[in-house]
């Protein structure tokens, strides 16, 4: 990728020798491959959803695959993007409703119970890492600081608050492309209008 | 050297990368002694801005020490001198740059043809910004290579410490901007949507120039805290109605001048509706920006009133009530800043005393922490406002 990229810079500009550590944490990293996941099996559920309901004895609920298909993949997107946390959560809850699906499924009538059951393991497996990712995101990325600082005392203003106010009016005119439209400012009481115009 | 490299959304590295070198007669080579990470910052970081490519190296409020000039710079900036750096690459002598419109100079953006197909037009080149406008390397480095260096530069003298110079590059006129193109009055209402880093000067400005009364609106604690003590009236809008306390303020007309010093990526929340559909929107690839702010602003400035948008939009917005703007015969003004056009009087306030920039500095690190600070102040971890790097 970087020497894809390179393609667009000058001769002169610096060029990657060697990469340090990322601002993505290990967390982010689990959040992205779970949302991959999310989106390549959301994609498998939209597109195949006949060889999963025939594998797990489903026959008759393509539609309900379809959508599951759609749900995972809104699941992924959100994973992918910078609210990975609702993301990872989705995904937890959507792991709880895979679950309660197969479980429905897992009847001693249906020829196909054993494959239900690998199902329920694998997903049962998934739903631990969702937990693991969503915890870890929502603990990184949580807002720390707490009450102590609130920065009252930082006016910015070395000679205090009151020689501030107006202060710059005495010697700065607004330039004539940045005046506001005559329509809120002829009447200004102040009559300053005819000052910063002149 | 080291330098801060963008790899992909949310994955910013610091990375040993080939020292920049003198290109074109104009150039100058400036080692870094302090640069900062700003709100933009955090658009290219979410990946929110088009065009960037892995490996271009970010940063754009940076400045320091001149170590090396071209043949063209020609004695108007000398090794050893020291600088900030503005934001925006001017050339100095094009139209735009004559009438004092340098975010738009129409001379450096390398990439102009990219430019003129997707904005219409070209806009100046920026620094550690997207390749649309030109990608130049940034100055989160050790050094960086500033083109057009003869006018691009900002000359600081020796008394004054970075910190309180840093941000003549960017965020101090980009506030002053903000706030001068409302054209203040002494009886005007100035509201401030946003008390970040931009939002906090845009505060400063408009008390400077002497408004009424200004409201600073956010819903952290710590940046409505700091807000206040510029003299702002705050609202959090976590927990209060920002339309009915601006009403009440302004004896039910509304604010004459609004100010948005957020941009595209407005907070998201199930209490302002709207949100969450442009979030999904922006999820689909339907919309590319948040625009709640400007929407609010519309719905409640008052008739004839000014809005001032120095936040940073990126492409495509929905359900922009384009005809409360226009019934209500609103004045709109926005843009990149025009750095150099204010610089020479702020740097002078600076002197002077009369304000400090310096105030809203929450963090300082080294330039190897960069990584580790993007994520501090995205997730505006330990009440960070604003992070000063030290490469
Ligand atoms: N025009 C220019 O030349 C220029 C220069 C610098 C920065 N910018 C832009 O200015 C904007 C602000 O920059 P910053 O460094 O202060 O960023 P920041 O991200 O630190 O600050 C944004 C603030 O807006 C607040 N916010 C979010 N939603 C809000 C809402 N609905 N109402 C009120 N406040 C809300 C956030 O809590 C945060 O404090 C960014 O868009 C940045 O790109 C523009
Ligand atoms: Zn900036
Ligand atoms: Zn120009």
């Amino acid at each position: 990728m970087l020497s894809i990229s390179n393609i667009a810079r000058s001769e002169g500009d610096p060029k990657v020798l060697r990469s340090g550590p990322s601002s993505r944490g290990g967390t982010d990293e689990l959040a992205r491959a779970l949302g991959w996941f999310s989106i390549g099996l959301g994609l498998a559920e939209l597109l195949a959803p006949r060889q999963i309901t025939r594998a797990l004895g489903m026959e008759g609920k393509e539609m309900l695959v379809r959508g599951y298909g759609l749900r995972e993949i809104g699941h992924g997107i959100l994973s992918l993007s910078p609210d990975k946390k609702a993301g990872l959560w989705s995904r937890v809850g959507g792991d709880a409703l895979d679950l309660a699906t197969l479980a429905s499924a897992y009847r001693p009538d249906n020829p196909k119970r054993g494959n239900v059951g690998i199902a329920l393991a694998a997903v049962a497996g998934i739903t631990l890492l969702d937990l693991v990712g969503a915890q870890g995101v929502t603990s990184r990325h949580r807002r720390t600081g707490g009450d102590h600082r609130r920065y009252r005392d930082r006016s910015g203003f070395p000679q205090g608050l009151q020689r501030a106010r107006g202060a710059a009016r005495q010697d700065f005119r607004v330039p004539p492309d940045m005046q506001a439209a005559p329509t809120a400012a002829a009447l200004s009481p102040s009559g300053d209008r005819a000052a910063s115009t002149a | 050297m080291k330098a801060l490299v963008w790899h992909g959304k949310e994955d910013i590295r610091c990375d040993s990368v080939t020292d920049p070198k003198i290109e074109e007669p104009r150039d100058a080579i400036v080692r870094v002694t302090s640069c900062a990470i700003c709100g933009s910052d955090l658009h290219l970081f979410h990946n929110f801005i088009p065009a960037m490519l892995p490996g271009d190296i970010v940063g754009h409020e940076m400045m320091g020490e001149v170590v090396e000039v071209g043949s063209g710079v020609e004695g108007r900036l000398r090794k050893g001198e020291r600088i900030v750096v503005p934001f925006t690459i001017i050339c100095g002598e094009c139209d735009q740059c004559r009438r004092g419109n340098f975010s738009v100079c129409e001379k450096t953006n390398r990439k102009k043809h990219l430019a003129d197909k997707a904005f219409g037009h070209t806009t100046a080149g920026l620094f550690g910004y997207t390749h649309l406008t030109g990608g130049y390397p940034g100055g989160q480095a050790q050094y960086v290579r500033v083109p057009f260096a003869d006018a691009t530069h900002i000359k600081v003298p020796d008394g004054l410490s970075d910190e309180q110079v840093l941000f003549l590059g960017d965020i101090l006129p980009t506030g002053w901007q903000a706030a001068v193109q409302c054209d203040i009055q002494p009886d005007d209402t100035v509201a401030v949507w946003g008390c970040g880093p931009v939002g906090q000067m845009t505060i400063r400005s408009a008390i400077l120039l002497g408004a009424k009364q200004v409201v600073a609106i956010d819903r952290l604690p710590e940046r409505l805290g700091m807000a206040e003590a510029a003299g702002a009236i705050t609202i959090n809008f976590d927990e209060e109605s920002v339309v009915e306390r601006l009403n009440e303020l302004t004896g039910g007309k509304g604010p004459e001048k609004c100010i948005d010093a957020v941009g595209l990526e407005s907070h998201v929340s199930p209490l302002q509706p709207d949100t969450v559909y442009d979030r999904a929107k922006q999820l689909l690839m339907l919309e590319s920006d948040r625009p709640h702010v400007l929407r609010e602003m519309i719905y409640v400035c008052r008739p004839a009133g000014v809005i001032s948008i120095p936040g940073v939009y990126g492409g495509l917005i929905d359900k922009f009530p384009m005809g409360l703007a226009m019934n209500k015969g609103l004045t709109f003004r926005m843009g990149q800043t025009h750095v150099n056009r204010w610089t020479d009087d702020l740097l002078r306030r600076i002197e002077d005393g009369q304000i400090d920039p310096s105030f809203v500095i929450t963090h300082t690190a080294r330039l190897e922490d960069g990584p580790e600070m993007y994520k501090l102040f995205r997730d505006k971890q330990d009440n960070c406002v604003k992070v000063v790097l030290k490469p």
